[in-house]
């Protein structure tokens, strides 16, 4: 029996569980635009001036381009192996299948720490001078799984015929991959890809052990911090990076929702005619 | 296995030769056989059934026709043509897939068109043809929305005039009405025979349903573990039945065995008359089975075996009918309507 009371407190409770989750957060955004550079409250006046402190910073502006190239890098680099990875558990049946699916997926779980430390022990081992490329390497371990993940539910969902009806009605194999294949994976592709470079993008542990000398956007935060400078500016980056995570994985949650199929407006409304 | 030279460019059928025609085909996989060497020819224009428990292998055959699966031996003609070694893509027959296969990301106007679009038809033809299959197929309205927003038997239908619009000269259909309810199935019997009629076009249809097969074929092929077992008209394989697995997959087994001879009866021609004295065989009421429209008797017989007997229920109640149970009985045939089976020359 479910009382009107026993609701109200699951409400109250679930209610409790979202502020945890989001006044700190919030507070940070509240801090971005402090008009005082130290953090006391309540604050004293809203400004933007830390957005322009910034972004005009060299330091600031070599981590973001740093994040961006390496987020953007691991995301090619996570579509290739992951679809490539999706198409050949879902299509084909072979000894140790489960297995190889397990370890697939195995890398998001696994703590940060062990995965980034691995990863440095084996590039120190190796004499592999921890650069750009390292960076992109430790993050694929675990960026590779998302698109994998999107596409082989994909795959999974979908008539294994489909191929075979687009060969049926005479499509040539380019025909069939551009009117049948790429549009019905094109959205769960879209969608780990953006998952992926979020996930890159806001990394710390991970590239901390495998960034070397060099800075990405979060490695520079986690050091203003620790040494207690800049916090202002760190409240500006913090909101601005908020903002780049959530639409990436707003607009990934949107398009892989119901048959996730693309809507794609123009031909549908020409040929309802 | 030798196969003839592909002559499949510029050939033109010869006159006279079956729209289908199968040679020697053999396919495994690993230590599986799907199809053990088969023989087949499908005449033009015919309702031709490949009817068979699941695993018998009539899936495989459609496959083989399709061109989606390579014979380890064997040659495939289609009009006389040889395309045993021919793409899915150069054969001139369509598929209505067991699950349909729509493409989810079009429309419905798309998915029909789609023939037409890789052969590079005008848009306006295309649509032409595309709205004179969906009428024919009795969804003219439906050209705009999406395969998830149709229900199971108009997703069966767009599937239908999607493989039709290319007017292949031999349609295959994979267990079609499979996923459909009864009354549907029953609708869709009736649609598809006339649709046949209409478009004369070429039909081989797979299904596990006996009444489909005997209901809509012109011939049919039973199939069982990879082999044919027997071909020919529904009424056919239904009054005589070559093989022990024929007379119980189409219909019900009724085997008798009798001075060493085999031989089957069907159930509905089987008189039976209370009390004993007379010609016959007797026996004992075992088991009464109501159905409805019709009751089952399951006679023990007292030489040995046992058979079915099919009664409408004409003018007995259901409570008259399980009655009978116990009662002892005599039944009597006319020798015509008994038929021997596992003879050699049936072999």
């Amino acid at each position: 029996m479910e009382s009107r009371a026993a609701r109200i407190a699951l409400g109250g409770w679930t209610l409790l569980v979202v502020l945890f989750l989001w006044i700190p957060l919030a507070l940070i955004i509240v801090y971005a635009f402090n008009k005082a550079n130290v953090q006391s409250w309540p604050i004293p006046g809203f400004t933007t001036h830390w957005f322009g402190v910034a972004w005009h910073s060299q330091e600031v502006r070599q981590a973001l381009w740093l994040s961006v190239r390496a987020a953007l890098t691991t995301t090619a680099a996570a579509l290739v192996l992951g679809s490539m990875a999706a198409f050949a558990i879902a299509r084909f049946k072979f000894f140790g299948r489960e297995a190889v699916s397990f370890l697939f997926v195995l890398p998001i779980a696994l703590p940060g720490i062990v995965t980034g430390m691995s990863l440095n022990s084996f590039f120190v081992f190796n004499h592999i001078n921890l650069s750009f490329w390292t960076i992109v390497i430790g993050h694929s371990t675990f960026c590779i799984v998302l698109v994998y993940n999107n596409v082989i539910a994909r795959l999974r969902r979908s008539s294994p015929s489909l191929i075979e009806a687009s060969q049926d009605l005479g499509a040539d194999g380019w025909q069939t991959f551009r009117f049948v294949i790429w549009p019905v994976l094109s959205t769960a592709l879209v969608a780990g890809g953006l998952l992926a470079f979020a996930l890159s993008f806001d990394e710390v542990v991970v590239t901390y052990f495998t960034a070397g000398a060099q800075n990405t956007l979060p490695l520079l935060i986690f050091g203003y911090i620790r040494l207690g400078q800049q916090l202002p500016i760190v409240n500006a980056i913090a909101f601005a990076m908020i903002v780049l995570t959530v639409i990436p994985v707003v607009l990934a949650q949107r398009l892989m929702r119901d048959t996730g199929v693309l809507r794609r407006g123009g031909t549908a409304a020409l040929t309802a005619k | 296995m030798a196969t003839q030279a592909p002559a499949r460019e510029g050939s033109e059928a010869a006159p006279g030769s079956p729209a289908v025609r199968l040679k020697g085909i053999r396919r495994t996989y690993g230590d599986v056989v799907a199809i053990a060497g088969l023989d087949l020819d499908i005449a033009e224009g015919e309702f031709f059934t490949l009817l068979g428990p699941s695993g018998s292998g009539k899936t495989t055959t459609l496959r083989v026709i399709a061109g989606f699966e390579r014979p380890d031996a064997g040659s495939v003609e289609l009009a006389g043509v040889d395309v045993t070694h021919a793409a899915p893509s150069e054969r001139d027959v369509n598929t209505v897939f067991q699950d349909y296969a729509l493409f989810p990301h079009m429309t419905v106007q798309e998915n029909v068109e789609y023939g037409l679009r890789v052969k590079g038809v005008g848009r306006r033809e295309r649509r032409m043809k595309a709205n004179e299959v969906l009428e024919r197929v009795r969804l003219p309205q439906v050209g705009a929305r999406r395969p998830v927003q149709l229900s199971g038997g108009q997703r069966q239908r767009v599937a239908l005039a999607r493989a039709i619009v290319n007017r292949p000269t031999v349609l295959l259909l994979d267990e079609p009405l499979g996923a459909l309810d009864l009354k549907l199935r029953q609708e869709m019997q009736v649609f598809l025979k006339a649709l046949q009629q209409d478009l004369g076009i070429t039909f081989v249809y797979v299904t596990h349903d006996q009444e489909e097969a005997l209901t809509m074929s012109d011939r049919m092929a039973v199939f069982n573990e990879g082999r044919i077992e027997q071909v020919g008209s529904p009424a056919d394989v239904y009054e005589h039945p070559e093989t022990e697995f024929v007379a119980g997959f189409v219909g019900v087994s009724n085997v008798l065995e009798r001075g060493g001879r085999r031989f089957t009866i069907r159930p509905e021609k089987i008189h039976m008359i209370e009390g004993i004295g007379g010609d016959g065989e007797t026996g004992v009421i075992r088991d009464v089975v109501y159905v409805g429209m019709v009751t089952r008797y399951i006679v023990d017989l007292h030489s040995g075996g046992e058979l079915v007997v099919v009664r409408q229920n004409l003018e007995t109640s259901s409570r008259e009918v399980l009655e009978a149970k116990g009662k002892r009985v005599r039944l009597e045939w006319r020798p015509e309507h008994t038929y021997e089976i596992d003879k050699e020359e049936n072999r």
